[in-house]
């Protein structure tokens, strides 16, 4: 089964850091994006969207609502909130979503954790 | 004007996320300083001229503004200013040095104090937009001053007040209390093109070799 991971945030060249860097850690997932919370719901509204990297402050609503919204939809997505904004209560809420928190600017080193527990999971739940 | 005349769209894009992580950070220290969360708005960049630029602070803050600025320079130059409307800033004094200070202390220690998160908070997001572009940017000391809408901005090395500068600012406010203010960056034309410059190697390098973003 092929992964695919969604990568949601209203900076293009963000997505393109995004989705470099995952690639690097896992060449074989397929990447679709999202350039805000409307779209990212509705791209995961047309189905096989396995994981999510969801960018925190956009216009509209927030990586942070985004992520509680999804969450209710999709109890087990693995979802990631990418945000240099490491306040704690940014940091509460990404966890009371059920949401993994990674820094921007975002590395291969920042985002292996929580893709390498995203991939055992969804293999898990096959 | 359209920032598009100055900056490419995917230049004006990474400019924005630039400026987005370096106040993203900057707010987590100044979450530190007052022991509330720091809401943040979107950064807007928008090529202006000054009169325009006071104006749309201006339309938002009807009263006497307070201003911590410092002036920087290196690979590009300009000012970046923090700004409060002048009723709010002995509210945020309070919440940084505690609520048991005496309004007389709080008064007394004001200048000080603002100088001191205005440091914090330009610093660090001028720090951080530096470091991922790979430069280094000397500041001054942070002076406060007084203002009103139309004095906020005038351009260092003075061009002529109506001359157009790319205009970066963000609103923030502390949760649950009364404090809200501006982060604002004003680069005159010279040094856009320079910033264009090294934004576009920027991305260049993430486009090449990509894993690291900074």
């Amino acid at each position: 089964m092929t992964i695919t991971v969604l990568i949601v945030d209203d900076s293009k060249l963000a997505r393109i850091v995004a989705g470099k860097t995952v690639t690097s850690l896992q060449p074989d997932w397929r990447r679709v994006e999202a350039a805000n919370a409307e779209e990212a719901l509705a791209r995961i509204a047309q189905g096989g969207v396995d994981l999510a990297l969801l960018d925190f402050n956009m216009p509209g609503r927030d990586g942070l609502d985004l992520a509680a919204e999804i969450r209710a939809l999709h109890p087990s997505m693995p979802l990631a909130v990418i945000t240099a904004n490491v306040q704690d209560e940014v940091v509460m809420r990404a966890r009371a979503a059920g949401a993994a928190f990674v820094s921007k600017p975002l590395t291969e080193e920042g985002l292996r954790g929580f893709l390498s527990g995203a991939s055992l999971q969804l293999r898990k739940a096959g | 004007m359209s920032v598009t005349v100055a900056l490419s769209a995917l230049e004006s894009d990474a400019l924005t996320e630039l400026v987005n992580i370096g106040v993203s950070r900057a707010a987590a220290a100044l979450r530190k300083m007052v022991g509330s969360e720091v809401l943040l708005s979107v950064p807007s960049i928008e090529v202006i001229t000054q009169h325009e630029a006071s104006a749309l602070i201006g339309e938002r803050e009807a009263g006497e503004m307070v201003a911590v600025r410092q002036d920087f320079t290196g690979a590009f130059s300009g000012r970046a200013l923090l700004i409060f409307p002048q009723a709010h800033t002995l509210e945020l004094v309070r919440a940084v040095i505690g609520e048991d200070t005496t309004p007389e202390d709080v008064i007394g220690m004001e200048q000080e104090a603002l100088a001191e998160i205005g440091n914090v908070i330009l610093n660090g997001c001028l720090g951080t937009m530096a470091n991922m572009l790979r430069q280094s940017l000397t500041m001054t000391l942070p002076s406060v001053f007084h203002a009103t809408g139309a004095t906020l901005f005038s351009v260092p090395n003075e061009t002529a007040p109506t001359g157009m500068v790319l205009f970066l600012y963000i609103n923030f406010a502390i949760l649950g209390r009364d404090i809200r203010g501006y982060i604002a960056m004003v680069l005159d034309m010279a040094s856009v093109l320079a910033l264009k410059l090294l934004v576009a190697r920027f991305i260049d390098s993430v486009m090449s070799d990509g894993a690291e973003f900074g």
